[in-house]
């Protein structure tokens, strides 16, 4: 059973920041031939990142946008963020001295996800919009989702798993050693749940729209300086374009329509 | 522009044998039904989807040959799946934005309600984000795993030709106004994505009619509405007299002057259609006034390049290099470019990218500058006067065209673009009012007709597509009087000029901001 869940966790993190790198690498790589932010939009490049991060951190635009999605949306997040600063007790022997004062919150973190997802969910299923553009893998993500937050929640606070040995088995995983003589993965069934679940998440990432966490700093849209009067920009694919044909035969030609 | 239209209605739309032998879905368009402005105008509302309500709006096809002059097969291709596949790949490696769109959309529906199109039509496939979907669903069945593995359950789906069939309508119910990206967390520009569909389309053999055959024009002739140098020559002839006759005072529109300070390239629609050439008399008294020598060119007489709404990079760098031309041959200090959205999106934003750099300018002056710069430069250094009393039959509102609101700026400060044509504009008159804050400055809505859809077989389309405008236009005429709507684009001049008839307004409402400034300016000897 330890061995079996070592193996997979190892398996399924690999695959997360391989995943996660590779599409980065991708996006990052890819050209933006043209100037296209959407204006108005920071005149110097100090300016991008106060703009893009008045996005990660506010959700700017969508709360312009629509208030309840924002509230939706705002409160998973940050109930997310809030989990996983929590978690980190289970990875460091000794927790930072700041990183105490989340402990406080309790269950919170988990009641604020599950608030914000079962929002995001019903706005699913009430808002016909939202409906027509749902597929089932939009259902699924919020019910894996769902079902991760409410799995750490019940662990915590109904089933009191031995936090102890969670702790162990998690500090064996991360500090490479995971066969060592305490970790033995922890035989709760509900913790159990919460753990394949969590790798399940890792896995689907980068094949996702979860990839949204570091598109949103690629977006030419939201990343470019608007300058384009100043500074000349050309894509290395669009230096000496040749002009189009336009010489019919010839193209009837090339398209085997001749 | 506005005759362009009209010829584009005289022909028979092409006949689609080939595509049909295929099982073609591009069905004939309905007929433009009689709109009624009476239940239009009213609060902008969102609606209840209706599916399928805009699904027959589709433009005409365009003719194999105009599309074998551009460049692109004359019909469908009979291996148009693999081929737009292949396109798709392509176009995924050399946009950045199309890349990173096509991946990280959450369908989180906060764009939903904000496409004009959306708005009038009902149809829920002309919400931005469903939309892209049509996009996407060929993205993931092709070019993701997760499409791979889970097909349909992850949205991913084949590329037929009905998928193709509502590409080809969906995508021209588009203007490419990019209001939806304002909205979006991430600011998915949905504009990118139909950009990116159409010249797939393009390249597999189905072309807009409307925008291709203005290209071929501007390749042959030098402007979209194919007027030849000789024919420019004599209607600028003609208006100087006109001019003359009106101010009493040798008022010049040269063309082709070289060694002329100032290079006006203007949408060629300014050269006769109405209202537009009202704004061409404002361009005229306000250079005659700054005593600035000045003029158009006939290689460049053309400030529009519908090379951007087909998404075609070439083909947007084909139009413009006829500017580049102009300059070599005029060899002007400065470059000014006229009343237009999509223009002004493509000089400021594209111009320095496509043809540049300007050496050979001044500079001392932005490369290109907007006419609305210029002459709110002159306004407030006292260089031209205004007697706004000139402009009192009006009660005066503007429209923030969405190309120049939110894919340009004017000035040196962000938001110059919505700053710099009020001030001019308040400068003229005095009575000014705004519309509402959800429907001005980065919130606008388009006019209904840009992005290549003004066009007559897209009248119903276009007519829907400015009903959020038409809304809050009528509240400020019920509110305040409001009877001048004032635009600083060609297209939204031709569009309203069709439409605002439909809404029981006049057509005469819609004008140019250098219309205003025609009107106020005081001409003559400057003390
Ligand atoms: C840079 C970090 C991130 C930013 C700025 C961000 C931002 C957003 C925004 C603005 C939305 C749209 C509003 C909404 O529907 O909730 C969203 C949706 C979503 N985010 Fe994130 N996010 C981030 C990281 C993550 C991570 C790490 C996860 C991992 C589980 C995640 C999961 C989701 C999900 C599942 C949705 C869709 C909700 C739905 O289905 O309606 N996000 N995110
Ligand atoms: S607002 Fe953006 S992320 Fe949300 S559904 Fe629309 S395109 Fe997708
Ligand atoms: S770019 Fe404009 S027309 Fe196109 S989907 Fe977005 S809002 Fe609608
Ligand atoms: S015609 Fe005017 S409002 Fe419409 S897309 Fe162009 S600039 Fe925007």
């Amino acid at each position: 059973m330890t061995v079996l869940f070592v193996v997979l966790g190892y398996a399924a993190l690999a695959i997360f920041i391989v995943g996660v790198l590779a599409k980065v690498w991708k996006y990052g790589k890819t050209p933006a031939p043209l100037k296209i932010p959407q204006t108005p939009a920071p005149v110097t490049a100090s300016g991008v990142p106060v703009r893009i991060l008045s996005e990660v951190v506010f959700f700017k635009s969508l709360f312009k946008s629509n208030r309840v999605i924002w509230l939706a949306g705002y409160l998973f997040h940050i109930g997310l963020l809030l989990a996983l600063i929590k978690h980190y007790r289970f990875l460091f022997a000794s927790v930072p001295a700041g990183l105490d004062y989340f402990a406080t919150f309790e269950m919170y973190p988990g009641l604020i996800m599950l608030g914000g997802l079962g929002l995001l969910f019903l706005l699913r299923l009430v808002v016909d919009r939202n409906m027509f553009i749902s597929v089932m893998t939009d259902y699924v993500l919020l019910i894996l989702l769902i079902a991760i937050a409410g799995t750490g929640t019940l662990a915590k606070h109904y089933f009191r798993v031995d936090i102890t040995q969670v702790k162990e088995f998690m500090m064996g995983l991360v500090s490479f050693s995971p066969m060592g003589s305490n970790s033995t993965f922890p035989t709760e069934l509900i913790f159990l749940i919460h753990f394949s679940l969590v790798l399940l998440l890792l896995v689907y990432f980068p094949f996702s729209k979860l990839m949204h966490a570091a598109g949103v700093f690629f977006s030419p849209t939201r990343n470019q300086v608007d300058n384009p009067r100043e500074k000349r920009i050309v894509a290395p694919w669009a230096e000496n374009l040749p002009a189009p044909t336009t010489d019919v035969e010839e193209v009837a030609e090339a398209h085997g329509q001749a | 522009m506005a005759d362009t239209e009209a010829t584009a209605t005289k022909e028979e739309p092409k006949v689609l044998t080939d595509l049909e032998k295929v099982g073609e879905p591009i069905v004939p368009r309905k007929k433009p039904n009689d709109i009624h402005g009476d239940d239009l105008v009213g609060k902008i509302s969102v609606p209840k989807v209706q599916e399928g309500a805009a699904a027959a709006n589709k433009p005409y096809l365009c003719k194999s040959e105009n599309m074998q002059k551009l460049g692109f097969p004359g019909d469908l291709r009979t291996d148009w799946h693999d081929a737009a596949i292949a396109k798709m790949g392509e176009l995924l490696k050399k946009y950045k934005s199309l890349q990173v769109y096509m991946d990280i959309c959450v369908k989180c529906g906060a764009c939903t309600d904000k496409c004009h199109y959306f708005l009038g039509t009902k149809d829920p496939k002309n919400m931005p984000v469903a939309r892209a979907e049509l996009f996407r669903k060929v993205y993931r069945k092709y070019f993701t795993t997760e499409g791979k593995i889970l097909g349909k359950l992850a949205g991913a789906e084949r590329f037929d030709l009905d998928l193709l069939g509502e590409w080809y309508s969906y995508f021209h119910q588009c203007s490419q106004c990019r209001r939806c990206s304002v909205f979006c967390p991430y600011g998915i520009d949905t504009a990118e994505i139909s950009m990116a569909a159409r010249e797939i389309m393009d390249h597999i053999g189905i072309g807009q009619k409307y925008v291709n055959d203005i290209i071929v024009k501007v390749h042959e002739v030098g402007n979209n509405l194919g007027m030849n140098p000789k024919a420019l020559k004599a209607t600028l002839e003609s208006t100087e007299e006109d001019l003359e006759e009106e101010t009493g005072q040798k008022i010049r529109l040269p063309l082709d002057e070289v060694g002329a300070e100032v290079l006006m390239v203007t949408p060629s629609a300014d050269f006769f259609a109405s209202p537009h050439v009202e704004s061409l008399l404002g361009y005229a008294k306000v250079f005659h006034q700054a005593g600035i020598s000045w003029t158009f060119s006939s290689v460049a007489s053309e400030a529009g390049n519908f090379g951007m709404f087909m998404g075609n990079y070439s083909q947007m760098q084909k139009v413009a290099s006829r500017v580049k031309l102009a300059i070599d041959e005029i060899k002007p200090k400065r470059l000014i470019v006229g009343e237009c959205g999509h223009a002004w999106r493509i000089a400021y934003s594209f111009w320095n990218t496509l043809i540049g750099p300007f050496d050979s300018l001044d500079p001392n002056y932005k490369r290109p500058e907007h006419i609305c710069e210029y002459t709110l430069d002159l306004v407030n250094r006292g260089a031209i006067k205004l007697d706004k009393s000139k402009n009192d039959d009006f009660v005066v509102t503007f429209h923030d065209s969405c190309n120049v609101a939110r894919g340009a700026r004017m000035g040196d400060k962000p938001g110059g673009q919505f700053t710099i044509p009020r001030e001019l504009i308040k400068a003229s008159c005095n009575r000014y009012v705004e519309m509402d804050e959800e429907t001005i400055m980065e919130k606008t809505f388009c006019c209904g007709g840009g992005g290549g859809l003004l066009t007559d077989d897209l009248l119903e389309l276009r007519v829907q597509g400015a009903m959020p405008r038409m809304q809050a236009f009528h509240k400020v005429q019920e509110s305040h009087g409001a009877n001048f709507l004032a635009l600083i684009c060609a297209i939204c001049k031709a569009q309203f000029t069709k439409i605002l008839p439909k809404y029981g307004v006049g057509m005469d409402v819609a004008g140019g901001v250098h219309q205003l400034i025609a009107n106020a300016i005081e001409l003559g000897a400057k003390e």
